[in-house]
């Protein structure tokens, strides 16, 4: 397991364009924003907790593609599915790796972005502390939706199609707890929630996850 | 003789064949009789005049739109489990009757909405997961269409309905926790005081079991198109192979 978690990673930050892509495009995301709803201090700070989330989970998505893709295609998938490590472990670790490429520095990245939208002082905390909640899930539910769609030859965009309605419990439990810490008040529920979210969906996903992957290598 | 026999596509094909019609027939006189009664024959409410007859579209949708997924969502378990073929294409076939009935429900209540509310969309908790279930739809018809064979599209569509019906009603909670809404409550419970006056509620029960045996019918119809189309490839690629 550690093995293979660690070929992910070494195979995600030296095989380029990957990594780092989706930090890039999480920046211009942002930067966009303000050029889209005008420079207004107390705009921008108010709407800032959700266009954070929002630029985040789209940046998220833009990986998710190539959890599986490009281990399907040279047939290192189906090695790993003879392998004595159950397909159900397999996916948790694909979406693991794909939380510390991708989910873990936008988390890291998220306040220097905050800056540059005028986030209230207090809520920065929260913001790093609910994407480390939040993002896992946003992972999990990702590498279930690329085992769907792994074996399509235009799997892209149907995959942002089935992945994003599965996204807004997350989003919602998210934002809200920044949005309550930036007003001042207490964010322990929304907080709670999508840690509930993101634990369930790593206690069932996996299981979808190898259920879709079998019948894609049958 | 097992319940099961009936999906064995050849019995399929027979006994639907003549339910089909009388389903259809049921169907239409229901609609029709519900519809015409709940516009016509009703009088206005006191204080939202006749603008309160989109009822008799609205509610009846909203019921099918939700009810049609939970369909899908049997059809697909028993697709998993027993490996019946009418149903994975039973579950195929509701879901453009279901994305239509929810369009309808979206549609009919924004209309509904502009004059009563002051708004045509209001960011509900109701509005809004109406608005995922619709997505959720639109995503489950795509998965079908975009893999070719049809046991893996049946599979991985099945797997993604079951997910999806988790997270459908996940947001739905989410969506109640996030904003306060503008839609009542359930008031056709049928175990509270505070219900519709009979005089709007009995041509609504009736268009309501319309748009049940509607559904019925469209899926049956559909499902026999999707039984023949199948044979058709099959008769197509024996041909070729002779």
């Amino acid at each position: 397991m550690k093995a293979l978690l660690l070929r992910d990673l070494k195979l995600a930050i030296r095989a380029g364009g990957g990594f780092g892509l989706g930090l890039a495009f999480f920046l211009i995301v942002v930067v966009l924003v303000p050029f889209g709803v005008g420079p207004t201090t107390e705009l921008l700070s108010a709407i800032a907790p959700g266009i954070l989330w929002v630029a985040a989970l789209l940046a998220a998505l833009l990986s998710l593609d190539r959890i599986f893709a490009l281990d399907y295609e040279d047939g290192a998938l189906a090695l790993l599915a003879t392998s004595p490590l159950p397909l159900e472990a397999l996916s948790l670790i694909k979406a693991v790796a794909h939380w510390i490429t991708t989910g873990l520095p936008l988390c890291l990245a998220a306040p220097a972005l905050g800056f540059l939208l005028q986030l209230t002082p207090q809520a920065y905390g929260m913001l790093i502390f609910s994407l480390l909640i939040g993002t896992p899930a946003l992972s999990m539910i990702g590498t279930f939706g690329a085992a769907l769609t792994v074996g399509l030859r235009r799997g892209g965009l149907l995959l942002s199609l089935l992945v994003l309605p599965l996204y807004v419990p997350t989003l919602i439990m998210g934002a809200d707890a920044v949005r309550r810490a930036a007003d001042g008040q207490d964010a322990t529920t929304p907080l709670m929630l999508a840690g509930v979210i993101t634990l369930g969906s790593l206690a069932i996903l996996p299981f979808a996850t190898a259920a879709a992957l079998r019948v894609t290598l049958r | 003789m097992s319940l099961w026999e009936y999906a064995n596509p050849k019995k399929f094909m027979e006994w639907t064949g003549p339910v089909l019609v009388w389903v259809a027939i049921l169907a239409a006189i229901c609609t029709v009789v519900g519809l015409v009664w709940g516009f016509f024959f009703t009088p206005d409410d006191f204080r939202q005049g006749s603008t309160v007859k989109i009822i008799y579209l609205h509610v009846p949708s909203a019921l099918m739109a939700i009810n049609a997924w939970l369909m899908m969502l049997v059809a697909s378990l028993i697709w998993l489990v027993r490996r019946h073929h009418v149903s994975a294409l039973a579950a195929k076939a509701a879901a453009p009757v279901g994305v239509t009935m929810t369009m309808i429900a979206l549609v009919t209540g924004a209309l509904w909405g502009a004059p009563i509310w002051g708004t045509y969309w209001e960011w509900d908790p109701r509005l809004t997961s109406f608005l995922i279930l619709f997505l959720f739809y639109l995503g489950y018809m795509a998965l079908w269409a975009a893999i070719e064979d049809p046991d893996t599209a049946a599979d991985l569509t099945s797997i993604l309905c079951i997910v999806g019906s988790i997270f459908a009603i996940l947001s739905r909670y989410a969506a109640q926790f996030w904003a306060q809404g503008l839609h009542q409550g359930a008031s056709l419970s049928l175990d509270k005081e505070e219900n519709v006056a009979d005089v709007f509620w009995i041509p609504l029960l009736v268009a309501m079991a319309g748009f049940v045996l509607l559904f019925l019918a469209l899926v049956l119809l559909r499902t026999r198109t999707e039984v023949r189309l199948r044979r058709m490839k099959a008769l197509q690629a024996r041909a070729r192979r002779a």
